[in-house]
């Protein structure tokens, strides 16, 4: 996690509030925005189109079936270990070529991985997430695809998940982390 | 060629395109693969209230809407143009399992037995639907992440706590399936 030290010592000259809002949004936060720099809504336009592509690929290859999960859990099918191991291998060459020649994005800024700090969370949230995606039989990204796939009443089953996650923030210093 | 991509793709060309996801969005903006991120904007977005878990500048993290407004068009239009008009064929084990709990519609890629409007107001559609989607969002954020966020992205960089939230994923969902669903398809 990045910390921002404030080199200058509070004093009464220097009262002004030290700007915690990185810090804020990157608590318990997969992605967390690194760039820096200041970009006009309508750039995001980008990310939309690769949604687009990675929702049809998700609902091509039935990641988002309840069936298919089904059968992942009950060892039916390899299908979904192969989805999701393939999917990490391509990842994991592409992580490392990126490291490896310092790649930059093509706003030509420095790509820059945060490491992710273990905490209790991980595996009290993990067991809770892993019972809701048996249930529901979609993890997050599914979720979206479904309800564009027509199965409307995922909409409901996204709400609720904006509801948990709602309660989460709400009661999460009270939370073993 | 269109009757070739109308068919469910398989696992070695699905997983690696969504493997490339991730270098897409590093490429493109210094983005972090992460979907579940966005369900905490919505929640910035529209009802903050007093938790500062929910203050911060969403504006910033906008990409990320953005890109799950994309997922959404995606389905829309796999639906459109793309879809696969044959039931989805899953193994005969699980159809026999399924058909004792009356869940034989296998026309839709979501069970039409479970995930419909009439079955959102039985127990079994409520449970599954609405409590099965308040512990996902609920897990995913106590997690830190989903299985994008954590099993593939975190994984790929080679992140030990994203492993151990991915183990977690697949113990909770073993018991889901193996020794609590039983009993909620029953009902």
């Amino acid at each position: 996690m990045l910390v921002k030290e404030n080199p200058v010592k509070p004093t009464a000259v220097n009262k002004e509030p030290v700007n915690t809002d990185y810090e804020v949004r990157s608590e318990n936060a997969m992605c967390v925005n690194e760039s820096t720099l200041d970009k006009p809504l309508v750039s995001n336009i980008k990310y939309a189109l690769l949604g687009i592509f990675f929702g049809m690929v998700l609902v091509k290859a039935e990641v988002v079936s309840w069936f298919r999960i089904q059968e992942m859990f009950k060892l039916q099918s390899f299908h979904m270990y192969g989805i999701i191991g393939s999917a990490i291998v391509v990842g994991m060459i592409s992580v490392w070529l990126i490291k490896r020649y310092n790649a930059r994005s093509i706003e030509k800024e420095k790509i820059h991985l945060e490491n992710k700090r273990f905490h209790k969370g991980q595996i009290y949230g993990g067991l809770i997430f892993g019972l809701g995606w048996a249930m529901t039989g979609a993890c997050p990204g599914p979720l979206y695809a479904l309800i564009g796939n027509g199965a409307t009443v995922i909409i409901v089953a996204l709400l609720s998940a904006v509801a948990g996650t709602w309660v989460y923030g709400r009661i999460r210093n009270k939370l073993p982390h | 060629m269109l009757e070739w991509f109308k068919q469910p793709w398989p696992w070695y060309i699905a997983g690696p395109l969504i493997g490339l996801t991730v270098p897409a969005l590093l490429l493109l903006g210094n983005k972090t693969f992460g979907v579940s991120s966005s369900m905490r904007h919505i929640c910035a977005i529209t009802i903050p209230g007093k938790t500062p878990y929910f203050r911060y500048d969403w504006k910033k993290e906008a990409w990320n809407l953005f890109f799950v407004a994309g997922i959404l068009v995606g389905g829309v239009i796999v639906a459109l143009w793309f879809s696969n008009p044959a039931p989805v064929q899953v193994n005969p084990e699980l159809s026999k399992e399924l058909a004792a709990y009356g869940v034989t519609d296998y026309s839709k890629i979501a069970p039409a037995d479970l995930f419909s409007w009439t079955s959102l107001f039985t127990l079994r559609g409520f449970l599954l639907i609405v409590v099965g989607g308040f512990l996902v969002g609920f897990g995913t954020r106590y997690a830190g992440g989903c299985t994008s966020g954590h099993a593939i992205m975190g994984i790929s960089n080679l992140q030990l706590p994203s492993l151990i939230a991915t183990c977690c994923f697949m113990i909770g969902g073993f018991v889901m399936t193996w020794l609590i669903l039983p009993y909620i398809l029953r009902l």
